[in-house]
Formats: C-alpha cells, structure tokens, sequence
C-alpha cells in the first residue's frame, strides 16, 4: 500500500468516525467535534513546529492558547466609557512605570560596572520602581473596578472586528514566548520545558486575578462573532423558508448554519497555515531546523546560530497557538478563565502531535482530529463500559456509584495511557516523518 | 514591648510557616534532584507520585480510623505512613520496569523520558481522581496545636500569640530526620556512595562494577520514600487535593533548579529560598510594620507585595533570575 493511500484511508477513517457520530448522536456535535478539531489541528501544527522541527518541549501551551482568549476581548469588545474615564489613563501610566523600572534594572545591570555598587543601585532601581507602580497602578485599578461591578468592571476591549483578534492573539503570544525563549533556550532542553509550565500557570493567574484587564472569574460574555446569530435567523423569514424548503427544523438548521459559518473561517485558516507549515518543512530553512534538532553540535560547527534558530521556531510555534486561541474563544463567545485546565489544553495537544507523528505536518492535523473526538466520547464510552461493568451489582451499590460517578476522570487515564503506548510502541506516530 | 510583639507576629505568620513549607519543599526538591542526577532527566510525575502515596496513606488513615487505631495526640496518618511508602515504592519500581526502563536500554535522549513521564503523570493523575475523586480532603486528627495563641498569651502576658499547630512541629522534625538519614546514607554505606559515584561519573562506576540496575532501583526507594513523607506532610499541614499537588511541581522544580540540579545540599537551601520568598512576598506586613514602627509612620495599607493568588509566579521568577544570571544553581549543580 502506498503512503499516500495510507495516509488517505487514515483521514477516511476519521472522518468516518464524525460521520457516524453525525448519523448516532445529532450533526449538530458532529459539527462541533468538527470545529474544535480544526482548532485543535492549528494547535497541533503549531506544537510540532516546536517540537518536530526543532525538538523543543513547550509544556505550556495552555498559556499561549489563553492569551489568545484575551486578544479577542481586548480586541474585540466595546470599550466602557466609564471605566476608561475613571482609572484607565492612571492604569496605562502605571503599566508603563512599571515597564520603565525593569527597563531601568536593565540597563543599570548592563552599563554599570560588575560589582556592589551595580547591585546596589538595581535593588534600590527595582524597589523604588516597583513602590511608586503599585501606588500609581492600584488606585487606578480600584477606580476601574468600582465600575458597575456586575456588569463591567473592566476597560473593556477596542470594539473592533473580531477576525482581528486572531492575528492579535498570535502577537500577545509570540510576545511572551520571546520573554520564555530568552530566558531558557540555549540552557538544559528540560528548562524550557519546566519555564513554559510556570509562564502558563502565572498568565492563567493573571486572567483570574486581574479583574480590570479580563473580569477575572466573573467572566466575560457575549462576545462579539464573525457569523451571525442563531436568533436573528430564526427571525428572518428568507432564512425560515429555504430551511422549511430543505425539509429541516428551522432552530436545527440555523444552529447548523452558524456552525457551519465557523468551521469554514477555520478551515482556511487551518488550510493557511498547513501550507506555511509544509512551505517551511521543504525550505532551506525546514531542512536546517531538522539538521539542527539532530545534531545541535555538529549544526553549530556549521556555523549556525542554534539559539537564535531555536528563539525563532518557539516563538512562530507559540504564535500560532495564540492564535488558535482566539479562534477557540470566539467559537466560545465567552472568555472563562477558569476553564483553562493543562491537562486539557497542555497535554491532549501533546498527545495529538506525538498520536498524529511527530515532524509530519498532515499528522499533526490527523492527531487533532482523532484525539479531540476521542476526547469528547471516551467519557460516554466510560461510562457506558462502567455500566456494564457493575451491571450485576445493585442500583445503589456504593461501589457501583462510585465506579459511575469516577467514569468522569477515565479520559485522564486513557490519554496518559495512549501517549505512553505510542511512544513506547510506535513512536514515529500515525503518519511518520519523512 | 512593642518590638517583640513585631517579632511574634512575624513568627507567627511569617516565619513558621515557611520553615514548614520549605521542609516540604526540599524533601520535594530532594527527589527532584536525586531522579535528575541518577537517571538524569526531569521527572514531571514527580507532583503526582506524591499524591499516589499521599492517597495510599488517606485510605489507611481512614482504615485505621474506622478500626479505632489511633496514635494518641498525634495524627493516624503517621501510622499509615510506612506502609504508604511501602506502596510508593510499588508504583515506581512497577512504572520504572514498565516504561523507564525501556528507554533506558536504548539511552534515549533525555527529553524522551521527560515525555515519557508526562504520560506517567496523566496516568497517575487519572487513578488519584478515580480513587478519591477531585475534590479537598483532609485528614488530619489528634492534638491540634502543640501551643496555641491563647496558651501563648497567657504564658507570656504579651498581647500578640504565637500559635505552632502540630503538623507544623511534625513536619520540621521528620523533615531533619529524613535529611539526615539521607545524607548519612549517600555519605557512609556503600549502596549511597555507589549512587553517588554513578551519578558523578556513569562510565567509571560502570567500569568498576557498579551494577546501573540496581543504582536505579535504590534511587526510586529513596524518592518513594522522600516524596510519600513530603506528601503526607503537605496534606496534612494543608489539605490533599490532587490539582495542588500536580501544581506543587513548579515551587519543586524551582527549589532543585535555584539549588542547583543533582545537589542534595542544594535541593533543601532551594527549598528554603523559595518557600521564604514565596510567604514574604505574599504575606500583609501592616501588623508587623505597625508595632515595629513609630505611631506616625505606620502604614496605612496592607503593606503587601503580591496578592497570594500570585504565589506561583514568586517560585517562577526566582527561577528566571537564576536561569539567566545562574543556570547552574547556588550550589552548581550539573549543567548538561
């Protein structure tokens, strides 16, 4: 069998698998199994960018993917007048303050001569620096909050299109894979990786905390979407008649229009970047990533600059899963900061990659897919296989209960034990590198 | 009068705890680092195999309690200990024969078993919540306070009190106990020195016939049982619930990173530097500040420098300073 009809009968075998969840459960999650597997595809791509093409183990990709969350409501929804007005310049003054007293220990740090005198005068920087930001930035920040609590509490966003907070969810990501990269690339491969795990845990503590920037837990709904509304089109009668014309329930039909209306917008950007990808992996620049990945010191006698490379690809890699991000949370419409779990968003993207094969761009996207359907019916699998399980035991055993209730965390252990078999067994993935 | 009613707050809220913490976090961090010098890689299951055997000592706890055994003023789980850290060890030598080692006869890069590891963790994280579910436990019984505010005040007639709950004496003692038993087993048997010798130099201790399995197998022992006593500790000073312990990876990595990676010695002044931080950087100093300054000076605010909602991103920049000024740590530990 050749590759490409390998490869082919995989994705057939896929899309099979969401056919039937079509035809078994309802085409409405078949539509949604759909549109959060485009997503999970583009996370994926951007994860083996990192770690196929230049052996870099981001371990927070939950981070990135939330600042993404966070483009889209700063981008997108309409700023609030009232809080603006009553502590946003103070905000901005003390963001930028604070920016000054770090760029200020730096340039002491590099301009002054090593000794105590240089270590003095940067504490003493950083100290008075960091009093005169929370005396400027907290007053501000209470101001804002004092705002109708319940219904705004923050600054709000630009209230510009919302397409634009993809882009822009990229950039906030690639800005702090920059500060990541910076610090740990060129060290141990494992301080990357335990870096990112820190840099995701803090941004998820920043969307929570922060109830200026993100409304923190109280959530921020309704956010604006690039496709229009299941109600006003159950309100148009054009729409009603053509639905009625097809034979389907107008409710059913608009709720697939809209699903529809998302999976296509991200489909081409799945299909954007997929060609990028591939572009890359077959340039000059793909081929000496790899070199790179294979043999670091053999690549730097080439007189290649393995750090800066490295710098490079974590930070286009981390880019496109910020900008998966937005997508997701505009797919949401709501920002949840506290929905952000690593096992979810960290970890099942790993388990895609190495699933899908890792260095293999078509993998990534077919792991994307298989992993992410796996993930939304291994609960009802689980549960379905607890019952039979403890079917000879009574209705209200505490066993059986328990057993039931438990079925919940099956997919922990799945995913942990798909990710282990595949390395073990078949570590190239579905679709090897070539 | 008022200077030393400064110092028994601060003790009280400041100092106490973060010796607890730190004996926490170095027993943690001595694992970290035993696993990266032995087998040299970072483990990430490390947050999780302690709540397999924090969980293993829950179960008996609650055996021990239904069945009346308890240990008088000090908590059962204690009595549950040893035979927690005798499942502990179960579970890594199991997952050590079943996944580690494979990679190991290959010599696999060492970011393979880090992935690896992460599979373990997931695995791991899955059978905590099967057993005992997402939610707080807590465990703890007997005596709860070895002396408490009230027993203060009236002993010493001064109007703050200082209070230091068992758990909290507990957990310092058992952690110099541990430590020096430790360090006393690396230092003087010849099992200790072997590691020691593999972890220096893998191809002379190969060479003068140090059996690797075995190395191995002696260093899971010691970190089950470094990790199921941290374990217990944790749980009981605070409560067990398995997304704190999967996030206590962070502090634990920090503490072994800033000490230096494959230093013992460095493992616990880690441990110590971080947790310190951590509890002065986030504690409210307007009571200490108020007693220990003139009336007209004293602060009006909390005086607080980070909210505690930020306790994690104290560990994580420490270990930003000290990866770009010294990545090899205080103690300069192996830099591969």
């Amino acid at each position: 069998m050749s590759e490409t009809m390998k490869n082919t009968l995989l994705f057939a075998a896929v899309a099979g698998l969401i056919i039937l969840t079509g035809f078994m459960q309802s085409w409405n999650s078949a539509l949604f199994i759909i549109n959060m597997g485009l997503i999970s595809a583009i996370m994926a791509l951007g994860v083996n960018l990192q770690w196929g093409f230049a052996g870099l183990f981001n371990v927070g990709v939950m981070g990135f993917v939330a600042l993404g969350g966070l483009a889209v409501v700063l981008v997108s929804m309409p700023p609030v007048g009232d809080a603006w007005a009553a502590g946003g310049a103070q905000v901005l003054i003390g963001l930028v303050l604070g920016g000054a007293t770090i760029a200020g220990g730096v340039v002491i740090y590099q301009k002054m001569a090593p000794g105590r005198a240089r270590t003095l005068a940067m504490i003493a920087t950083l100290g008075v620096g960091f009093f005169v930001y929370r005396f400027v930035f907290d007053a501000g920040v209470e101001a804002i909050e004092a705002v109708n609590p319940a219904g705004t509490g923050y600054l709000g966003g630009l209230g510009l299109p919302v397409l634009l907070a993809w882009p822009v969810g990229g950039l906030l990501a690639a800005g702090a894979a920059w500060f990541i990269g910076k610090t740990a690339l060129g060290l141990r491969s494992d301080y990357l990786a335990i870096a990112t795990l820190g840099i995701a845990e803090i941004v998820i503590a920043v969307l929570k905390n922060e109830d200026w920037l993100s409304r923190g837990v109280k959530n921020v709904a309704g956010l604006p979407r690039p496709v229009p509304n299941e109600i006003d089109l159950q309100q148009d009668p054009g729409f009603v008649a053509r639905a009625e014309g097809l034979g389907i329930d107008p409710v059913i039909a608009s709720s697939l229009y809209v699903k529809l209306g998302y999976a296509f917008l991200f489909l081409v950007v799945l299909v954007i970047v997929l060609w990028l990808a591939q572009r890359a992996l077959h340039s000059p620049w793909g081929r000496m990533m790899r070199a790179i990945r294979d043999n670091e010191i053999a690549a730097e006698a080439m007189g290649k600059d393995v750090t800066a490379r490295h710098l490079q690809v974590f930070i286009l890699g981390s880019a496109i899963c910020g900008m998966a991000g937005a997508m997701m949370t505009t797919l949401d419409g709501q920002l949840t900061p506290s929905s952000y779990q690593p096992l979810r968003f960290t970890f099942l993207v790993w388990v895609m990659v190495i699933v899908g094969g890792s260095g293999n761009n078509l993998g990534s996207v077919l792991g994307g897919f298989l992993i992410w359907f796996l993930w939304v019916q291994v609960e009802p699998i689980g549960h379905w296989l607890m019952s039979v399980m403890t079917y000879s035991l009574a209705e209200d055993n505490a066993l059986r209960l328990h057993l039931l209730e438990s079925a919940a965390h099956m997919r922990l252990l799945t995913m942990g034990l798909i990710l282990l078999l595949v390395l073990r067994f078949s570590p190239r993935g579905l679709i090897p590198e070539k | 009068m008022d200077i030393l009613n400064a110092l028994i707050v601060l003790a009280n809220f400041v100092l106490v705890p973060a010796i607890t913490y730190g004996s926490q976090l170095a027993l943690g961090a001595l694992g970290v680092t035993m696993i990266y010098g032995i087998l040299r890689f970072s483990n990430f299951a490390h947050g999780d195999s302690m709540a397999m055997g924090t969980m293993v000592a829950i179960l008996l706890t609650w055996l021990f309690q239904s069945m009346g055994i308890s240990a008088g003023p000090l908590p059962t789980a204690l009595l549950a200990l040893p035979f927690a850290i005798a499942a502990t060890i179960v579970f890594l030598l199991v997952t050590d024969r079943l996944v580690y080692r494979f990679y190991r006869r290959q010599k696999a890069k060492p970011i393979i078993f880090v992935m690896a590891s992460l599979g373990v963790m997931f695995v791991y994280n899955g059978l905590v919540r099967f057993v005992l579910g997402p939610d707080d436990h807590r465990f703890t019984d007997g005596e709860r306070f070895i002396i408490s505010v009230r027993d203060f005040k009236a002993l010493t007639g001064m109007s703050e009190g200082l209070a230091i709950r068992t758990t909290q004496g507990l957990t310092v003692i058992t952690a110099v106990i541990v430590v020096a038993a430790l360090f006393w087993f690396l230092g003087r048997t010849r099992t200790g020195k072997s590691m020691r010798a593999y972890s220096d130099n893998e191809d002379l201790a190969l060479l003068s016939g140090i059996n690797p399995e075995r190395v191995v197998m002696y260093t899971w022992m010691i970190v089950a049982g470094l990790i199921t006593i941290a374990g217990v500790l944790y749980g009981l000073d605070k409560s067990f619930k398995p997304f704190t312990y999967f996030q206590l990876l962070l502090p634990i990595f920090a503490s072994a990173i800033v000490g230096g990676l494959g230093s013992p010695l460095g493992a616990i002044a880690g441990g110590f530097i971080i947790a310190f931080s951590e509890v002065t950087i986030t504690y409210a100093w307007k009571r200490v500040l108020t007693y220990a300054l003139p009336d007209d000076l004293a602060p009006s605010g909390l005086v607080q420098l980070l909210s505690t909602d930020y306790k994690f991103a104290v560990s994580f920049m420490i270990l930003v300073i000290v990866l770009l000024f010294r990545p090899t740590g205080i103690f300069r530990g192996k830099s591969v």
